[in-house]
């Protein structure tokens, strides 16, 4: 069987799963649609939750950013689970025993304010279009690789199937598609992984083939190191970046991720408070399998790839890759355009090496080099793994399959905290209190419906902030919504006003300093490099200084402005206990 | 000393809890990085291990003892759910 018609087998089969648990999974009433009737078990909560969170990024382009950045790439890492353990221990459990439907809910509530409801509804929606554009492209992307699929007939096709659970299912659906996805997801990141530490180190677990030694000898991390340096790039197990900046980032994402509302919101599903605590703590089980294999996977990727392209020693003038010899995977990919080769040197052979290095292009000058020949796209090291390793068609066909799931349970995720926060924040909550459950329910399909279709447009048509999604949705989500469910949980104090100023001065600073150097609407207005950052903090990293003005500005306008009514007060107080 | 009230008992936890997340991850995956990575076990220098795989194992053992702190802290005080709680949340009483 060709490999073509074996990936349209496995992703066809997988799309029917889903859709046969989305007929079986038929949501009746709003508290199905918006929560799954709270009825969800904690470990199938879990799992829902990391299918959830683990997005196009995750699957397909984290590793491949580790295997560039090394060390550098560590906040991805700690940054994407660290915020769980502030789930685990300042959120979920409060917002389970508050037991409504939605974010906004909570803060409407608790800080005794429409006004604050919609500001947060506008948050929640700017975080969530912005998240959902990256991954509807990711799906388009994965079939127009795979299945030599035009990017909009794949959209398509992944709308339909999303418009699928997502509509007739809403929460409930979403949440068992969700669980099916993890398992698709989590086997066709692990299997290849499996493979390419046995062939590069003899050891099955890729964890510890990082820490082991390769079948040449020497420990992998210190061979990657030498041979990286040797070709003028960083040391792998150091960065290059500011400490200060790294720090911030990392906080930025820990916070972020906590703030995010698609996430937040499938900790309503569970039963009971102690079981949203545990479901965190299953979500970042499930979702640590897949993050202490990427760095794995890069490290070993990285090494695979320079040893590949400079099999000889460095400078020696037949120690580099002939073109003519070039292997299979090489020419595939070269096809995708996501591997360029461009014989500046006219040697007919391929020098990757780091030109930027002033000090090593001097050197490589002197061997005849005229600048790095190799272009590669970071996608390339999850997507071409199976091939690099020579592994069979069915895992290649298996990568394909799992790309989609991580992308379409994202995007459903994403669909339906917007969905909700239209259907029941403005609809039911603001315009029209009195709407009963039958037409509240359809509105909510209906407002399901309105956002895949904008979500496919965007994925189709990016504008050029889609790129920036993660600078600007974790640094959102982190400067805008985190501060104020944690104060509204942990402080009796905090006024409305409070809350409000709190979430507006984050929100405008955040989105401001975004703007300024990444340029969301026209250019930048200065050039986003570390001269001009204001502490040396670069974009990606000021959603946590966003948050500490959030916080400030809270605490600040709380201290002049009369204290919450007495049954604010006892919410918090009634939210703090789980009985 | 007075025996602490259910929410300060939760406080206290909550703080030891990350204590430990901010050392982990921010102390020695970032700011100690350099210091700890002059000792090396088997292949990995030790700030970088902490960095890109001890910082996850030790949120995940964080959680797991805050789960098991926190139920023990609920039975103390009376305040933990019943077993067919099921429902007894969904609609708050003022």
């Amino acid at each position: 069987m060709s490999l073509e018609l074996l990936t349209y087998l496995v992703v066809g089969l997988s799309f029917a799963l889903y859709i046969g648990i989305a007929f079986a999974a038929k949501a009746a009433s709003t508290g199905e649609f918006y929560v799954a009737g709270k009825h969800v078990h904690p470990v199938a909560n879990g799992m829902a939750t990391a299918a959830d969170w683990m997005s196009a990024a995750s699957f397909i382009s984290m590793a491949g950013l580790i295997a560039f950045l090394g060390y550098d790439g560590s906040v991805y890492l700690m940054g994407w689970t660290g915020g769980y353990v502030l789930l685990a221990l300042l959120l979920a459990p409060y917002l389970r025993k508050f037991g409504k439907f939605t974010v906004p809910e909570f803060i409407g509530e608790r800080y005794y304010s429409r006004a604050a409801r919609v500001v947060a509804v506008v948050c929640l929606i700017v975080i969530s279009f912005t998240y959902v554009g990256g991954q509807m492209r990711g799906v388009g992307i994965v079939f127009a690789r795979f299945l030599n699929l035009d990017i909009g007939w794949g959209l398509l096709v992944g709308m339909g199937v999303v418009f699928f659970y997502a509509v007739l299912g809403g929460m409930k659906g979403i949440t068992y598609t969700q669980v099916a996805q993890y398992c698709v997801l989590i086997f066709a990141y692990t299997v290849p992984a499996v493979f390419i530490s046995l062939q590069v180190t003899g050891v099955a677990l890729p964890q510890l083939a990082f820490g082991s030694e390769v079948r040449e000898g020497g420990y992998l991390l210190a061979k990657l190191d030498q041979i990286v340096t040797d070709l003028g790039f960083n040391a792998y197990t150091s960065g290059a970046r500011d400490k200060l900046d790294v720090f911030f980032i990392t906080l930025a994402l820990m916070v972020g991720t906590a703030g995010l509302p698609h996430v937040i919101v499938r900790f309503f599903t569970v039963p009971k408070v102690r079981d949203a605590r545990a479901s965190a703590g299953w979500a970042l089980l499930f979702i640590a399998i897949l993050y202490t294999t990427a760095p794995a996977v890069g490290a070993l990727a990285r090494l695979n790839l320079t040893t590949t392209i400079q099999p000889g020693p460095v400078g020696a003038p037949d120690g580099n890759l002939a073109y003519a010899e070039r292997p299979e995977w090489f020419r595939t990919w070269e096809e995708t355009g996501l591997l360029r080769f461009d014989d500046k040197n006219g040697d007919g052979r391929i020098q990757y090496y780091n030109d930027a290095n002033p000090e090593f292009s001097e050197t490589a000058q002197g061997y005849g080099w005229q600048g790095n020949e190799l272009e590669v796209d970071r996608d390339i090291i999850v997507l071409a793994n199976p091939e690099i390793a020579g592994l069979p068609d069915w895992v290649i066909a298996l990568i394909a399959a799992g790309g989609i799931a991580a992308a379409l349970s994202t995007a459903a995720g994403l669909l339906l905290v917007i969905s909700a926060a239209v259907s029941h924040d403005l609809l039911k909550g603001v315009w029209w209190p009195s709407i009963s459950e039958r037409w509240e329910l359809m509105a909510g399909r209906l407002c399901a419906v309105v956002a895949i279709i904008l979500a496919g447009l965007l994925g189709y048509r990016p504008p050029g902030f889609v790129a920036e999604v993660v600078a600007l949705a974790f640094g959102l989500a982190a400067a805008s919504l985190f501060p104020a469910i944690l104060l509204g949980i942990f402080s009796v104090r905090v006024t409305k006003q409070a809350a409000i100023a709190g979430m507006v001065t984050g929100l405008l600073f955040t989105l401001a300093y975004i703007e300024i150097f990444k340029g969301i609407v026209g250019e930048p207005l200065l050039a986003n490099v570390p001269e001009n950052w204001l502490f040396g903090i670069s974009p990606e990293g000021i959603g946590a200084v966003g948050m500490a003005l959030n916080f400030a500005v809270a605490g600040i306008v709380s201290a002049f402005t009369a204290p919450p009514p007495e049954r604010v007060q006892a919410l918090v107080h009634r939210i703090r206990q789980p009985r | 000393m007075a025996k602490p009230t259910y929410w300060q008992a939760n406080l206290r936890l909550v703080a030891l809890c990350l204590g430990i997340w901010f050392l982990a991850s921010f102390g020695c995956g970032v700011l100690l990085v350099d210091v700890l990575n002059r000792v090396t076990i088997g292949g990995f220098q030790l700030g970088f291990w902490f960095a890109q795989q001890g910082s996850m194992v030790v949120f995940l053992a964080l959680i797991a003892f805050y789960v098991w702190r926190m139920g023990k802290i609920d039975r103390a005080h009376g305040v933990d759910e019943a077993d067919d709680a099921d429902e007894q949340s969904a609609e708050p009483k003022p």
